[in-house]
């Protein structure tokens, strides 16, 4: 029986279900002497610290010791990206930045001595929104820009043009698990961090800037995530950094654990954008040009933000054919939160940008916008913005023409539209968007992934590699991979936690990619080591090394599949033999290249595929909806592992309807975010389960080059609930005479009301935000 | 100063600890780490643990959030985690059944989703399939649900196992407590004894929302008055002309007392909370605790409940709409108790309850109203109660908007009529939850949306 491409449940289910799966700060317990850190918060979103005196919480008992810049022995800075990122800063630049750490005894003592130090401050001006901050010039990056042919001409020439801006909210992450993280000293002079972060390597390497040391004495653990979405990639960096700081000032295991306000208040979030766009098209709604605008709110350091960015204009394109593009981005800095990588990683942002035009070409025109949105599928042989090729572009059409068989989508048109005459008070919609969504890091030197597996003398076998388990199921990809690859159950495999001391120099577990990055690096060791094993095995069964195949736990012959002898037997001797029973396996992602300067390139290796149907019931009384059933398509290549994989899908559609429908962060005008917790902040929950919810995957889908022929999962599912937003509209349209319907996002009750009252053609009355930010 | 416990059959021994640690993160540092902090105020569920609570003769496993519980309020019960319910190597029934259908992804959320789902697979009462309410309490970011619904849809009624046998014997009952500022006095009198001796003690019921300023703001209280163990506050009494229901019930339990509770209950319950907070809050540290969006005062303020009150001094009767007086404050004086709530029958004939929120289940208001109605056979309308929480400082009956309709047809006017009267009348505020025109209109169109309704069910 095949392992790979076997529904199997999670690699840690059991002990997920037991409460024996540990996270990092399960680990608390086990270390003596631990002591606890709570932060010093800055009282303003920007302000010169003028004066900052720690000594006072030394007198609260319990308290151990302060950590403020003057103990950091190497550089006082965290930045990935850029150094722009002081560890304990002179200028606080967001509300809450920590300016001091308190080393206690217990938790509650390191609050209560956070609580004495003495800090006074000069408070600066701060910017809150985009709008403000564009209007200040005060930006990380930009404009970023990627175009092709001559937009500004064809738009005077298009029969048709269209202009608009929209918001876009941003998101919380809200792993279950905050951020955390324990150092220690170990045994040997070096130091020991366990982190909840998604780039142990990284992770190493600010610990080790921090430290001033180099990175051979820094060793980071990820044992597992309670979820990342992307929060982890480079924001787990600055606690672990603490905690490793202490430990280091202290000579005792430090904690650092972020309970949920603190994680809302100081990490960041998926960028909010603002979109403004010029579109010309035909009568028949055939995008011709295209000029946009994307101003994204970086917050206050530049962290991944312009990676986002770039994502977001690679991604403005979704699925269309556009021929005649000039778009550009800009990074604002605002004091607030630095906003990072979030699950589909500015995509999600473009693609909503496009999604929204198309809407608005098609009520223009009144076409149907599945008319109009399919008109526009890149075909075969024609190639993006950037230049690469759309590969398999046939699939957007085939993935369409069947979801809208399966979905019954006619009908259910039909069947809608009675449903809407008969009740004015309720209003029911239906939309099917597209997902094209570019794979492969687009900083090139990321995509490179490293393995080492060990085979022990009983057969068994340890598997390590770069990438980080988040509940993403890379660990079970995995385990499937090197079981598959070496004809070994299951169980003789186990999969190590993810050590900067076994595989060094890292990518991120991001960018949807790391079951074929991780993957292929874990086939490739395991095909050295067979290749090793087949002469010891060709000789234990009579064969020819190229007749021996592994599998069942067993090595046989071609040709003569009753002769068989065990992997442990074929080990055994090999050790025997003096041969290596471990061996590093490397990939490298082939072919990518980007340049920034001409926006042209090829920065994916590939493009995965999906489309959904939503359909939605708005409550015209109160503006709140329900989500009646969702048709989701997907193309995954040739699923490693199909359990997996749905609930990929399905988990990224809530997570992307949550993004879209409900999450609204918001922030008050001291700069403080004002849904900074889970009774404020909503995540979807039960209720937000789609009543029916259909989801399968594109047959004979193979994905040559991609490992056993796979496709990426983890991020292109959320932006299917693009559909939902599509529906919204669709139902909201549905109360008034029709036309355009202009939404901001999230479409929260509220905004959806708003939005039926100006289709109604009531006066509108002010909303609670504007731009992100509570008005009084 | 201490006190004891049995945690997974294990009797613990408490001392020394102080009082508002919560029981999430003592049982954690006994090195039971399944149950997870994931939020500190009870809306995640992933810290949920099992309380063993009486149940007639015998005993059911209650679901509760354990961030939520400060320590003391564990003493003489009888608590099981997630550690607990898989025996040996073998799995609980709801554990295999999460494993099989995918359920967990990061994993963080799974303990609390098990002992959730275990909670109501062994819930007394149940019959049919898992009522996947009973885990929404319970978030998870990760799987959007659908496998953990599938998962709870496998389970049928529990073989017989050590935790049914468990449940043929009685609950522990609690006792009097004094641990480093935290008092559960027995009897009234103790209890006012103590009030009279901490003037500035913070009574406490359930917690579920003294324990959010505590871990949520850091709020340390110099003594905290625990009303649990007071019996006074545990009554439900049904007579012809009322209904009394003990300020110290939970809501899950009077849900169990009011076999006759009318319609509205039924449609007012879910909205209010999940099972997890429903199981530990109670209707008088709703009511007393007087928050503006609290989901019990529109309710029993159109029901036209009045409240007991209990002091040193003797008892006093207050209709509830006397009873807020300002921003979080109550017509309590110092050293008074929230006794009972009583609802007058019989009950208006029409009553229903509206919750307008981000999220339909498990949020806080926006705006919440409750109306009911009494209308007689030529459809002019005798009573009319509308009472709202989120139009104001206080919880609040429209009483001038009634005033336009009562001895009026009840017809589309009536209501425009009553809408007029709310512009003027009602004054909310613009915050995170939504902006004072948002609930404005709110209020006016949940009065049309109850009209508009039964006018349909009329016509079918």
């Amino acid at each position: 029986m095949k392992i790979a491409g076997h529904p199997v449940p999670h690699e840690s289910a059991r002990g997920h279900v037991t409460g024996e799966a540990l996270y990092t700060d399960d680990l608390a317990g086990r270390f003596p002497q631990l002591l606890h850190a709570w932060p010093v918060l800055a009282p303003h979103a920007h302000a010169m610290l003028t004066q900052l005196d720690a000594s006072p919480a030394l007198a609260e008992p319990g308290v151990h010791a302060t950590l403020t810049v003057d103990d950091v022995p190497g550089e006082n800075d965290s930045g990935a990206n850029r150094r722009d990122e002081p560890l304990f800063p002179g200028e606080t630049m967001y509300h809450h930045q920590p300016v001091a750490w308190v080393l206690a005894e217990t938790l509650e003592a390191a609050r209560r001595g956070a609580g004495r130090v003495h800090a006074t401050y000069e408070v600066l001006p701060a910017l809150l929104t985009i709008p403000d901050a564009a209007g200040a010039e005060s930006l990380h990056a930009g404009p970023l820009r990627l175009h092709r042919g001559d937009p500004a001409a064809e738009l005077r020439k298009s029969p048709y043009r269209l202009d608009g801006s929209f918001e876009i909210g941003g998101q919380e992450h809200f792993y279950l698990e905050t951020m955390a993280s324990i150092a220690w000293l170990d045994e040997s002079g070096g130091v020991a961090v366990h982190s909840s972060t998604q780039h142990p390597s990284q992770t190493q390497e600010v610990v080790a800037r921090v430290l001033g040391v180099p990175r051979h004495l820094v060793t980071v653990e990820c044992l597992r995530m309670g979820g990342a979405f992307g929060g982890k990639e480079v924001q787990a960096n600055p606690w672990a950094a603490i905690a490793a700081l202490g430990a280091w000032k202290t000579r005792r295991p430090v904690r650092v654990r972020l309970p949920r306000v603190l994680d809302m208040a100081l990490t960041g979030k998926r960028h909010p954008f603002l979109a403004r766009y010029s579109a010309g098209f035909d009568e028949e709604g055939r995008l011709l040009a295209l000029e946009a605008t994307l101003y994204s709110d970086g917050g206050w350091s530049l962290d991944l933000s312009e990676p986002v960015m770039w994502r977001a204009l690679f991604h403005l394109d979704n699925a269309y054919y556009v021929p005649a593009v000039d778009v550009s981005g800009f990074v604002c800095r605002t004091h607030k939160t630095s906003q990072t990588a979030f699950r589909g990683f500015g995509g999600p942002q473009g693609m909503l940008a496009i999604e929204d035009i198309l809407d608005r070409i098609a009520r223009r025109l009144s076409l149907p916008p599945e008319v109009v949105r399919e008109r526009n599928f890149y075909r075969e042989g024609q190639t993006t913005h950037y230049g690469q090729p759309v590969k398999d572009a046939g699939r957007i059409s085939a993935i369409w023409q069947q979801l809208l068989q399966t979905s019954g989508f006619a009908g259910r048109r039909a069947a809608i539209a009675e449903f809407n005459a008969a009740h004015p008070h309720r209003k029911r919609g239906l939309a099917i968007t597209p997902v094209k969504f570019g794979i492969s890091f687009t900083a090139a030197f990321f995509n490179q992934a490293g393995a080492l597996v060990l085979v022990y003398r009983d057969g068994s076998v340890q598997v390590n590699h770069g990438g980080t388990e988040m509940g993403q199921g890379l660990h079970t990809k995995i385990r499937q991979i090197a079981a598959e690859s070496l004809g070994l159950p299951l169980d003789a495999v186990r999969i190590m936690p993810t050590r900067t001391d076994k595989v060094p120099n890292t990518s991120p577990s991001a960018a949807s990619a790391s079951t074929d990055m991780n993957g292929a690096a874990v086939a490739d060791a395991c095909d050295q080591l067979k290749a090793r094993l087949a002469p010891v095995a060709g000789a234990m069964l009579g064969c020819p090394p190229d007749a021996v195949s592994f599998s069942g736990g067993t090595a046989h012959g071609r040709g003569n599949p009753v002769q068989s002898v065990g992997f442990a037997e074929v080990v055994e001797a090999a050790y025997r033999q003096r041969i290596a029973l471990f061996a590093q396996g490397y990939y490298r992602t082939p072919g990518l290249h980007f340049n920034q300067k001409t926006g042209q390139g090829e920065p994916f290796h590939y493009f995965a595929f999906g489309a959904a149907v939503t359909e939605v019931e708005v409550d015209g009384f109160t503006g709140e909806h329900r989500v009646l059933r969702v048709d989701i398509l997907q193309d995954v290549g040739d699923s490693v592992s199909p359990l997996i994989d749905r609930g990929q899908v399905e988990g990224g559609f809530v997570q992307g309807l949550g993004w879209l429908t409900l999450e609204e962060l918001l922030w008050d005008a001291q700069g403080r975010v004002a849904t900074a917790g889970a009774s404020t902040y909503k995540l979807p929950s039960w209720c937000e389960l789609p009543e029916v919810f259909n989801v399968d995957f594109l047959e004979r889908a193979t994905e040559p080059g991609v490992i056993f022929g796979s496709k990426a999962i983890g991020e292109p599912p959320l932006m299917l609930a693009i559909s939902a937003r599509e529906a919204l509209r669709d139902a909201i349209g549905a109360f008034g005479p029709g036309g355009v319907v202009a939404l901001d996002s999230p479409l929260t009750p509220e905004r959806i009301y708003w939005a039926i009252e100006k289709g109604r053609g009531n006066l509108i009355l002010q909303t609670t935000a504007d731009s992100g930010v509570i008005r009084a | 100063m201490a006190f004891d416990f049995t945690l997974n059959g294990r009797k613990v021994h408490v001392a020394g600890v102080p009082p508002q640690t919560t029981l999430l993160d003592f049982i954690r540092g006994q090195g039971l780490t399944g149950a997870k902090e994931g939020c500190a105020e009870g809306e995640c569920g992933a810290c949920t643990v099992l309380l063993v609570k009486a149940n007639g003769s015998g005993s059911a496993f209650v679901p509760v959030n354990s961030c939520l519980m400060f320590l003391p309020m564990a003493a003489g019960q009888e608590i099981y985690t997630v550690e607990a319910l898989a025996n040996g190597g073998r799995l609980a029934e709801c554990q295999q059944a999460m494993v099989d259908q995918g359920g967990s992804q990061c994993g963080y959320c799974t303990p609390g989703f098990v002992v959730s789902m275990f909670a109501e697979q062994y819930r007394p009462e149940r019959s049919g399939p898992c009522d996947v309410h009973a885990l929404s309490g319970n978030l998870c970011r990760c799987t959007g649900y659908r496998p953990i619904a599938d998962a709870a849809a496998t389970l049928g009624a529990p073989a017989a196992d050590r935790f049914t046998e468990r449940m043929q014997r009685p609950a522990p009952s609690i006792g009097a407590v004094n641990h480093g500022g935290f008092l559960r006095p027995t009897t009234l009198a103790e209890c006012f004894a103590l009030l009279a001796a901490h003037p500035g003690a913070r009574k406490v019921a359930g917690g579920t929302d003294v324990a959010v300023e505590s871990n949520l703001r850091g709020r340390r209280f110099d003594a905290l008055i625990s009303l649990e163990a007071l019996e006074e506050l545990r009554v439900f009494r049904a007579s012809a002309n009322e209904i009394e229901i003990g300020a110290g019930l939970t809501l899950t339990e009077i849900s169990a007392r009011w076999t006759a509770a009318p319609a509205v209950w039924h449609e007012w319950l879910p909205l209010f909370a999940s099972p997890l907070i429903r199981n530990r809050a109670t209707l008088g540290g709703n009511l007393a605790t007087a928050s503006p969006i609290g989901d019990g005062p529109p309710l029993l303020l159109a029901l036209d409940a009045r409240v007991r009150i209990a002091g040193p001094q003797g008892e006093r009767m207050l209709p509830l709409d006397q009873f807020f007086r300002g921003y979080r404050q109550t017509a309590l004086q110092p050293g008074e108790l929230l006794l009972s709530v009583i609802v007058p029958e019989p009950l208006p004939a029409l009553a229903r309850f509206y919750k307008a929120a981000k999220r339909r289940m498990d949020d806080i208001s926006t705006v919440a109203a409750c109306f009911a109605f009494d209308i007689d056979d030529r459809g002019v309308v005798r009573r009319a109660r509308m009472a709202y929480g989120g139009v104001a400082a206080i919880p609040l009956r429209a009483v001038e908007a009634e005033e336009t309709i009562v001895g009026a047809r009840w017809n589309e006017s009536a209501v425009h009529r009553a809408q007029d009267v709310m512009e003027r009348t009602l004054r909310p505020i613009s915050d995170h939850r939504g902006s004072a025109a948002y609930r404005l209109a709110l209020a006016q169109n949940l009065l049309e949306k109850f009209w508009w309704e039964q006018q349909a069910e009329a016509a079918a």
